[in-house]
């Protein structure tokens, strides 16, 4: 199950020019520039209230962006682009681009009034309007996968953390996406946790998913990561394949970071 | 770590000698104030009894009109009136909730305003506003406005329309209080705008809806007596026709508390299993029903103390 087909093959996965975003005064984006490959796990590292949340955000369009362009399987997000004339889309249309793109959260963010199958299948029933017998199947398939399949009756307060990101993880993939995001999906977990949620994204990056994934966890990064970007600031200060910048970083920002974390 | 940390020494006490538990015989904590209050409650119930009963009561009227055909024809008519009341003002609440929140200005203005109206001046004298709408609008749907605005309209009027003023603003509070993850995460897996309020956030809002709910719905079986003015026939318009013609006031009253606390308590049960219903995955243990309450406590009586 590597989720969709690419629409556009060979073209990146995700790409942004020049992309900025700001609340208010606060500029968080200062122009990032970055491309993800089809299949590849792209990791983001960087210091707290850089704007790693923000750009994830972006992607999938729960932020808008203020300048620049982003596009998703070589489609532009949440515009529509005729001659050099940009249409904002209707939420209807937003909301069909964003099936296609997973995201895990920090905090999980269960649906807490459901049951574990029940988080999985309400999307595909709501959404791709899928018959309710065979979506139950389809997510109790994905419940085993994460190695939950006994926990399928239980509700989210029910299961530990690390049970209940691996339950989300699975509700993401239940809409077969072609891209997963997630934002630093091991933080709120206990440390004793952490191994089983990681499994499970490195099982998925074996099996080809492009991933983008904002993280603390350094030893995932260097193990499963194909690409990195240190963000500082807003913009990106230093990329490349994260063996190259974990081990050697080139610049001072990386380095001072990187030598408080690891 | 580097810190080297002291073992703690083993035994069960400082000592170090190991001794058997004896059952504890202690002398309880004395309530005495619970005995003192108890003897004033009781004295001051007696006297209050004592009162009604030797005032100028007939309690044999009051038992006479207790269950009058007409008079629970009334308290039937309550019960109807207020439920219809509250499902027209449960819609009308959550439509205006959603809109006061919406970013069109011109929904959340609409929904504002409806709420500074309705809010703002006694059911009383909407009541009588629907009732003399004819002298606005002598016709309505090409029919004579007071063939339309019958005391059953009038009063499902005033009081629902009332009402989803109030319900607007604990809806609202109920959508403000579910966490915006649970939007965004909704959102992330596709779903619209529609259905992740339907599916997500209202479900989850129940839970703070549903309490002050039910304080509306005692309030409205209550404030329904209002109705009266319209000439809708519930169960105050019923007993007021009763006492001014055989005097009985106060018997009659006694009479009209009666069947609102029987509908009162009626509907209180239900809402008990109805906030248990909205608990779900909120909290791993849900409340005992009363039944189980008392099952769990037939079984401890058999082991006093719960000693083993
Ligand atoms: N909705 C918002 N409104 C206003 N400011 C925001 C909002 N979201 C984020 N910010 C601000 O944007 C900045 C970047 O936030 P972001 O969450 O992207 O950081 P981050 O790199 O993910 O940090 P962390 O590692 O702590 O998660 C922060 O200063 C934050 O306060
Ligand atoms: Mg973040």
């Amino acid at each position: 199950m590597a989720g969709n087909l690419s629409k556009n093959p060979g073209a990146p996965m995700v790409k942004a020019e020049d992309v900025h975003k700001s609340f208010g005064h606060l500029q968080v984006l200062k122009g990032i520039d970055l491309e993800v490959r089809p299949r590849e796990v792209f990791c983001l590292i960087g210091p707290s209230g850089s704007g790693k949340s923000t750009f994830l955000r972006c992607i999938n369009h729960l932020e808008k962006i203020n300048a620049g362009r982003l596009w998703v399987d070589g489609e532009l997000v949440g515009y529509r682009q005729k001659g050099d004339k940009l249409y904002e889309m209707k939420d209807s249309e937003i909301a069909v681009q964003r099936r296609d793109i997973g995201m895990v959260f920090q905090r999980f963010n269960l649906f807490p009034h459901m049951t574990a199958v029940e988080n999985v299948m309400e999307a595909p029933v709501r959404v791709k309007g899928q018959g309710k017998a065979e979506a139950r199947e389809r997510a109790q398939q994905l419940l085993e996968r994460v190695g939950l399949g006994d926990k399928a009756g239980s509700y989210p307060s029910q299961l530990s953390g690390g049970q209940q990101q691996r339950v989300a993880i699975a509700r993401a993939l239940a809409m077969e996406p072609k891209l997963m995001l997630f934002d630093e999906p091991t933080s709120a977990l206990d440390p004793e946790l952490v191994g089983d949620v990681l499994d499970v994204m490195r099982q998925l990056a074996e099996e080809g998913m492009t991933m983008v994934v904002v993280t603390h966890e350094m030893g995932f990064a260097r193990e499963v990561g194909d690409a990195l970007v240190f963000m500082d600031g807003g913009v990106v200060v230093e990329s490349g394949h994260p063996r190259d910048v974990l081990t050697d970083p080139q610049h001072e920002r990386t380095k001072a970071f990187l030598s408080k974390v690891l | 770590m580097t810190t080297s940390v002291d073992k703690v020494p083993e035994g069960p006490g400082p000592s170090g000698t190991a001794s058997p538990h004896h059952p504890i015989r202690a002398v309880p904590v004395r309530h005495y104030g619970r005995w003192v209050s108890a003897v004033v409650v009781v004295g001051v119930l007696a006297a209050l009894g004592a009162a009604f009963a030797g005032g100028k009561i007939t309690w044999s009227t009051t038992r006479e009109f207790l269950f009058n055909a007409d008079i629970m024809a009334g308290a039937g008519n309550t019960l109807f009136i207020s439920v219809a009341s509250m499902v027209l003002g449960l819609v009308l609440g959550v439509t205006a909730a959603v809109m006061r929140m919406s970013g069109n200005p011109v929904m959340s203005g609409v929904a504002w305003l409806y709420i500074w109206i309705f809010r703002g001046t006694p059911v009383i004298v909407q009541l009588l506003i629907w009732w003399n709408l004819a002298l606005v609008f002598p016709t309505m749907f090409g029919q004579d406005t007071n063939k339309v605005i019958t005391p059953l309209v009038a009063a499902l009027l005033g009081l629902g329309i009332n009402e989803g003023a109030y319900m607007a603003e604990i809806v609202r509070a109920g959508i403000q209080s579910v966490d915006e993850g649970q939007t965004e995460a909704s959102h992330a897996l596709g779903m619209s705008k529609g259905q992740t309020m339907r599916r997500i956030v209202l479900p989850q809002a129940m839970r703070v809806i549903v309490p002050p709910t039910g304080n509306e719905f005692i309030n409205m079986l209550k404030t329904s007596s209002l109705a009266f003015v319209v000439t809708y026939p519930e169960v105050m318009l019923k007993v007021q026709d009763v006492y001014t013609n055989n005097l009985a006031v106060m018997e009659l009253l006694f009479v009209a508390c009666f069947w609102y606390l029987v509908l009162t308590t009626v509907f209180s049960i239900g809402q008990f299993y109805l906030e248990r219903r909205y608990a779900r995955g909120s909290s791993r243990n849900l409340p005992p029903t009363p039944l189980q309450k008392i099952k769990a406590n037939m079984f401890s009586l058999r082991t006093p103390g719960g000693a083993l």
